[in-house]
C-alpha cells in the first residue's frame, strides 16, 4: 500500500525535487571522477531523464542519491567511449583515478572531504566574479536549472546561460583547482563562499516573488555547516539566516509594503527557526571566536528574545555592535549601531552619530535620519529625508512605504 | 602542468620618471631574487621587459599590401611593460607567483592561461 502511494506520487515535480536535493552531491562526485564540469552536468541531466521513465514505474530506489550518481557515472562513461575526445579523457581518468574513487593527490591525505566542499570552493574561487560565483553555486551545488537561476536574478535565460558557460570555461582553461583550500588559505577562501550564500539569501528577501532563494540559501548554509563543523563563521552565517528567516513573513504586509522591526507582530515570528538559530549562537558564544556573521546572528538572537520592542536588551545589542564595528568598521555597521544607541539614549544622541556618516547614497541612511528627525519633532527636515530615502529605495514597496512617512505610528 | 602569462602593465608617463639610482638597484635586486626563486622552483619558462610603447610599430596586411604605422596598437594609457611565462600546476599556483611578482614590481599583474591543444 505504501509502495503504491509512493509510486503514484512520483510525478515529474516530485522527481525534480529529489534531483534538486541530490544533484549537488552527484555533480560534485562526477566532476572529481571525470575532471570536467560539463560531462558531470550532462550526465546528471541524463540520469534525470532515465529517472523520469523508470521511477514512476519501478518506484523510488532505496538510495536515490546513490542511484543518481551511479546512473550518471555509467551514462558518462558510455558517452565518452563513443567520442574520440571522450576516450582520451577516459584514459586520463583511469590513469588519474585508478579505482575511480580516490584521486590520491598529495594535498588530499588529510581528512576525507565531501566532494561538495571541493565544488563550493571552486564555484566561489576569487578568480571568478561574484555574479559568476553565485550562478555557478546555484546551478551546480544547488541543482537549480539555468532558467530558474536566470529568473531569480531577473536576467534573460540566454544571458544566464552565457554567464554560466563563460564561468565554466574559465574554470577549465585557467585550471581553477577542484580542491578544498589548505588551512592557511581557508580564511581568505571561505569569505567569498559565505558572501555568496548571504547574497543569495538577500536576493530572495529583496525579490519577494522569489522566496525560493531564501530557502535555497539556508539549504546551502546547512550543507556548509555540516561540511565545515569547525568553522565558527559558517555556523554564524547559518544562525544569521535562520534568525532573519524567522521574521521574514512578518516583515511584509500583504500589499508588499514593509513592516519595521518595532511594528512586527512578534507572535508571528517562527519559533522553531528562532530556537535553532539561538542554539547555534549559544554554541558560537561558548567557542568564543567571534566573527562578523556570528555577531550579526547574536544581535538577531537578542531581538528574537524580546516580546516587544521596548523589552529589547539594547545595551546588549549596542555591545555586540561595538564588537562588530571593531571587526568590520563600515559606515553601515556604524549606522545600525547608532540606531541601537537611539533606542537607549534617545533620538538626539543617535542623530549626532548618524550625521557623521558619509552614506548619502544609501537609502536606509536617509530613512534612519528621517525617523530620528520626526521623533525630535523636526517634521520639515524629516519629510525631506523621507523623500530622499524614497528616491534612492530599490523597490516600489519601499518607495511607497517611505513616501508615506516611514513608520507612521509608533 | 599549464603555462600562464603573467603580464606587468605600466601606466603611460608613470614609467618614464627615472628611478633614483639606489632605488633602481634595489628594484633590480628584488626582481633578480624573484626570478631565481621562480627558476629554482622549476616554474620559469621565459620572461622579458619591453621598451616604452612609443617605440612600437604596428604592421597590417590589407589586400596584399603591407601597412606600417608608428606607435602602439591600442590607444590606451596602460601598456604591457613586461611579462613572465611560467608553468604551474593550476591557477592557485599561478596566482601565488603573480602575488609575489606584484609585490616585487609594485604593479598589478594579469594572469592568463595559454591555450593548450587538446591532449597536450
Amino acid at each position: 500500500m505504501r509502495d503504491a502511494d509512493a509510486r503514484s506520487k512520483l510525478d515529474e515535480a516530485a522527481i525534480g525535487r529529489i534531483f534538486r536535493e541530490e544533484s549537488g552531491r552527484s555533480v560534485a562526485t562526477l566532476i572529481r571522477a571525470f575532471g570536467d564540469i560539463d560531462v558531470a552536468e550532462d550526465a546528471v541531466q541524463e540520469a534525470f531523464a532515465i529517472a523520469l521513465r523508470k521511477w514512476p514505474r519501478d518506484g523510488l530506489p532505496p538510495n536515490p542519491g546513490g542511484w543518481i550518481t551511479t546512473t550518471a557515472r555509467n551514462r558518462a562513461i558510455d558517452r565518452l567511449r563513443r567520442e574520440a575526445r571522450g576516450r582520451e579523457l577516459l584514459s586520463e581518468v583511469t590513469v588519474l583515478f585508478p579505482d575511480n574513487d580516490d584521486p590520491g593527490t598529495p594535498e588530499e591525505v588529510g581528512p576525507v572531504h565531501d566532494d561538495r566542499l571541493r565544488l563550493i570552493f571552486t564555484c566561489c574561487h576569487p578568480a571568478l566574479s561574484t555574479e559568476a560565483q553565485v550562478a555557478l553555486t546555484l546551478r551546480l551545488l544547488g541543482g537549480i536549472s539555468t532558467k530558474e537561476v536566470a529568473r531569480s536574478f531577473l536576467v534573460a535565460e540566454a544571458t544566464m546561460a552565457q554567464r554560466l558557460a563563460r564561468a565554466k570555461r574559465k574554470v577549465k582553461v585557467a585550471r581553477i583547482p577542484y580542491r578544498v583550500p589548505e588551512a592557511h588559505e581557508l580564511p581568505d577562501r571561505l569569505r567569498p563562499v559565505l558572501a555568496v550564500v548571504y547574497l543569495v539569501y538577500n536576493a530572495g528577501v529583496d525579490s519577494p516573488a522569489e522566496p525560493g532563494l531564501c530557502s535555497e540559501a539556508i539549504r546551502l548554509a546547512r550543507i556548509l555547516a555540516t561540511l565545515m563543523p569547525d568553522e565558527p563563521e559558517v555556523a554564524g552565517l547559518l544562525a544569521l539566516l535562520l534568525l532573519t528567516e524567522s521574521r521574514r513573513a512578518s516583515r511584509m504586509r500583504p500589499d508588499g509594503s514593509l513592516v519595521l522591526l518595532g511594528e512586527q507582530e512578534r507572535t508571528r515570528w517562527d519559533r522553531a527557526l528562532i530556537e535553532e538559530g539561538q542554539a547555534i549562537v549559544r554554541r558560537c558564544l561558548r567557542r568564543n571566536q567571534p566573527g562578523a556573521y556570528q555577531l550579526q546572528a547574536a544581535i538577531n538572537a537578542v531581538h528574537a528574545d524580546a516580546a516587544t520592542l521596548e523589552q529589547t536588551d539594547w545595551s546588549q545589542i549596542v555591545a555586540l555592535y561595538d564588537q562588530l564595528l571593531a571587526l568590520a568598521p563600515t559606515p553601515v555597521v556604524a549606522l545600525n549601531r547608532a540606531i541601537a544607541i537611539g533606542e537607549m539614549q534617545g533620538a538626539a544622541a543617535a542623530l549626532a552619530l548618524v550625521d557623521d556618516l558619509g552614506l548619502d547614497n544609501y537609502h536606509p541612511f536617509h530613512a534612519t535620519r528621517a525617523d530620528l528627525l520626526r521623533r525630535l519633532g523636526r517634521d520639515d527636515e524629516a519629510a525631506a529625508a523621507y523623500e530622499r530615502a524614497a528616491a534612492l529605495a530599490p523597490t516600489e514597496a519601499e518607495r511607497d512605504f517611505l513616501r508615506l512617512g516611514g513608520r507612521a505610528s509608533r | 602542468m599549464s603555462q600562464y602569462l603573467l603580464s606587468v602593465h605600466s601606466v603611460e608617463g608613470e614609467a618614464r620618471e627615472p628611478m633614483p639610482e639606489e632605488e633602481m638597484r634595489q628594484f633590480m635586486e628584488r626582481v633578480g631574487l624573484l626570478e631565481e626563486e621562480i627558476k629554482s622552483a622549476g616554474a620559469w619558462v621565459f620572461s622579458g621587459r619591453l621598451h616604452e610603447p612609443d617605440t612600437a610599430t604596428v604592421v597590417r596586411v590589407s589586400d596584399g599590401e603591407v601597412l606600417t604605422t608608428d606607435g602602439p596598437f591600442a590607444e590606451s594609457k596602460e601598456h604591457l611593460g613586461g611579462f613572465y611565462i611560467i608553468e604551474a600546476e593550476d591557477l592557485d599556483a599561478a596566482l601565488s607567483w603573480a602575488a609575489k611578482t606584484a609585490d616585487c614590481v609594485k604593479r598589478p599583474i594579469e594572469v592568463r592561461p595559454f591555450w593548450q591543444a587538446p591532449g597536450a
